[in-house]
């Protein structure tokens, strides 16, 4: 506005009626930050009696916990925007620990190479996630899922046939566990606050950074917008495509490391579940189901305002079992958000 | 005339199995000219600028640029001589913003080494700048395009061609889904592209949009050319009736009164 008026140009009178305010709710991230203030001040109240605002410990807890969600959540929310779901990222978390835990307990690897091959694992399988999309054009929401209970049955069947059990156990006993731990599942000095928190906020200022800065930002957004017009002005959307599944699952593995880190052993069953977590993130964080508009800072505070519902709930005293309800209720209220915003920004103001 | 045009289609035609799409169709066009390929529904201009913009291969007759003969196999090949072709879907995606359409799928640049960044600075400049020098008064680059109208929509996606250098420009029924005033709004940018020495090919069924800014017009109907005339040789009404092909007209005129009498 003030640029029009500076050049001289007659200011237009199609511009008054765009006050801040509407600029401000065509952001896809406003809602999810707004959301987030919003769940810290009501569990500040129905969570006092365990001093939520003033407990470093209490915030540790939820930032721990937001951290699981927002690191995958990241490259979801990128795949997303690029108009594509994988719902084999929870799973691959089991995957990639168990697989950590099979090299280090049952192969004696070092713990450092044995990343290495994990992340490996990680990158193929969404390499082949994201070729399959595009070779049979099928949606990649049937794609991922078949990727999802594949890789689930491989995971039971794996760990009870190698272990008799339902878990690897004893990771610690490897050599490099302890140099690995400290950079990916150790504590921060202070308060217990733990280093994967920096990772999500590191991942989340790469993945804005990338979105809103880079060349494959853009063709991130065209590929999910209008894949055939990014086609026609020479965007690879293909490439760019298998590549967000990539960098989905290779995140999804580097969570599942963590995690074999920090709790030493792998549960069979761990990350399934959380695909539809990362979603919801997405999706509060201004992400559309359809592809082509959505923010990685909004993912971070969609992620933020899980972790604290998850804890909070605890905190508050109340039965944890209306986390799921809780998650329903913030999803179905994004949505709507995410409509009203998409349609303020696709038709004429 | 010696000088070689800058794009000339010479006897072209084309066939689809037994069905004749284009016969013996010749214009040209150099830079700083409009011509128009006028005709109605179904008279051949969608495959004939097909065929201009490499997209479909003529079965007769020559596509020369600059005096050389060429054989388009795509659109690339088009596109690599300077023909751009600004279709009605424009290739722009609704949710993302005015300057990054403009640069998609050539986005420029900067940084050091491997790593590099999309220079937002610098697009958001050019665009302004682009936009401005067309006479296009857009609100602000950042808006997505989704909120333009159609008018302005086609004159981004006029500009955006101009500007990644293209010699001649070839539109697609630019003004078919717009209103009087939106028409009025591309069909000047239009002329601001053929004073910046861009020979445009304009596709239209409406005569009174192609008289006010043709050089030349191409009547095509059922796939054959009715005539080529330079604007000196015809005025507005004498178009209008053979775009309508006058005697037709006549008949439908009948044939309604007929109507309006047995109601």
């Amino acid at each position: 506005m003030t640029e029009s008026t500076a050049r001289g140009v007659p200011q237009d009178e199609r511009l008054v009626r765009v006050g801040s305010l509407t600029r401000l709710l065509t952001r896809p991230d406003i809602g999810a930050l707004l959301g987030a203030i919003a769940v810290f001040f009501a569990f500040s109240y129905f969570a006092r009696s365990v001093n939520w605002i003033g407990d470093p410990g209490i915030a540790a807890g939820w930032t721990d916990q937001a951290a699981q969600y927002g690191i995958v959540a990241v490259p979801v929310a990128l795949l997303m925007i690029g108009g594509e779901f994988d719902l084999s990222a929870g799973v691959m978390i089991g995957s990639s620990g168990l697989l950590l835990g099979y090299l280090t307990t049952f192969q004696d690897m070092n713990v450092w190479p044995a990343m290495l091959l994990v992340l490996l694992f990680g990158l193929v399988v969404g390499f082949i996630n994201g070729l399959t999309v595009i070779r049979t054009k099928l949606p990649s929401f049937i794609v991922t899922l078949a990727t999802f209970f594949v890789l689930q049955g491989v995971n039971a069947a794996g760990t009870l046939k190698l272990t008799g059990q339902t878990a690897i156990q004893n990771i610690d006993s490897a050599s490099g566990f302890n140099s690995a731990r400290k950079i990916f599942a150790g504590d921060l000095t202070h308060y217990d606050f733990k280093v994967k928190v920096i990772w999500w906020i590191v991942l989340t200022a790469i993945g804005a950074w990338l979105l809103a800065k880079s060349r494959f930002g853009n063709w991130i957004y065209s590929s999910g917008g209008e894949p055939n017009s990014a086609r026609n002005v020479g965007v690879p959307v293909a490439r760019t495509k298998i590549a967000l599944f990539m960098m989905t699952s290779g995140t999804a593995s580097v969570m599942g490391i963590i995690e074999a880190l920090e709790l030493r052993s792998m549960q069979a069953g761990e990350g399934i579940g959380l695909e539809f977590i990362f979603i919801i993130c997405a999706v509060v964080g201004g992400c559309l189901l359809t592809g082509g508009f959505g923010s990685v800072i909004g993912t971070f505070f969609g992620a933020a305002m899980l972790g604290m519902v998850q804890l909070g709930i605890v905190d508050a005293q109340w039965d944890s079992n209306w986390t799921f309800t809780f998650q329903g209720g913030i999803l179905f209220a994004a949505v709507m958000l995410n409509t009203l915003i998409r349609s303020r920004a696709q038709k004429a103001r | 005339m010696t000088m070689a045009h800058l794009l000339e289609a010479d006897h072209i035609s084309k066939y689809y199995g037994n069905i004749v799409a284009l016969k013996d169709i010749s214009t040209y066009v150099n830079g700083g000219e409009v011509t128009c390929i006028l005709g109605d529904n179904g008279a051949g201009k969608s495959s004939f600028i097909k065929i201009l913009s490499g997209v479909h291969q003529a079965d007769s007759g020559r596509l020369v640029v600059d005096g050389e003969e060429v054989q388009f196999t795509s659109p690339r090949d088009a596109r690599a001589k300077g023909i751009a072709t600004v279709y009605q879907d424009l290739a722009m995606v609704p949710l993302m913003s005015v300057w990054r359409n403009f640069f998609l799928g050539a986005e420029p640049r900067k940084g050091f080494g491997p790593i590099q960044w999309f220079d937002s600075g610098k697009a958001k400049s050019i665009v302004r700048r682009e936009l401005s020098e067309m006479g296009i008064d857009i609100r602000d680059p950042d808006q997505p395009v989704g909120t333009l109208s159609g008018g302005e929509r086609q004159s981004v996606a006029i500009a955006r061609a101009v500007y990644f250098g293209a010699r001649v420009l070839i539109l697609d029924e630019p003004t078919s889904a717009l209103g009087v005033k939106q028409a009025g709004v591309v069909l000047k940018y239009i002329l601001q592209a053929r004073e910046r020495g861009v020979a445009v090919i304009f596709i239209t069924h409406n005569p009174h949009h192609a008289y006010p800014v043709g050089d030349r017009f191409v009547i095509l109907n059922r796939g054959q050319s009715l005539g080529a005339f330079e604007k000196s040789q015809v005025d507005r009404e004498e178009l209008v009736r053979l775009m309508a092909g006058g005697r037709e007209l006549a008949e439908l005129e009948h044939e309604l009164e007929a109507i309006k009498v047995e109601v």
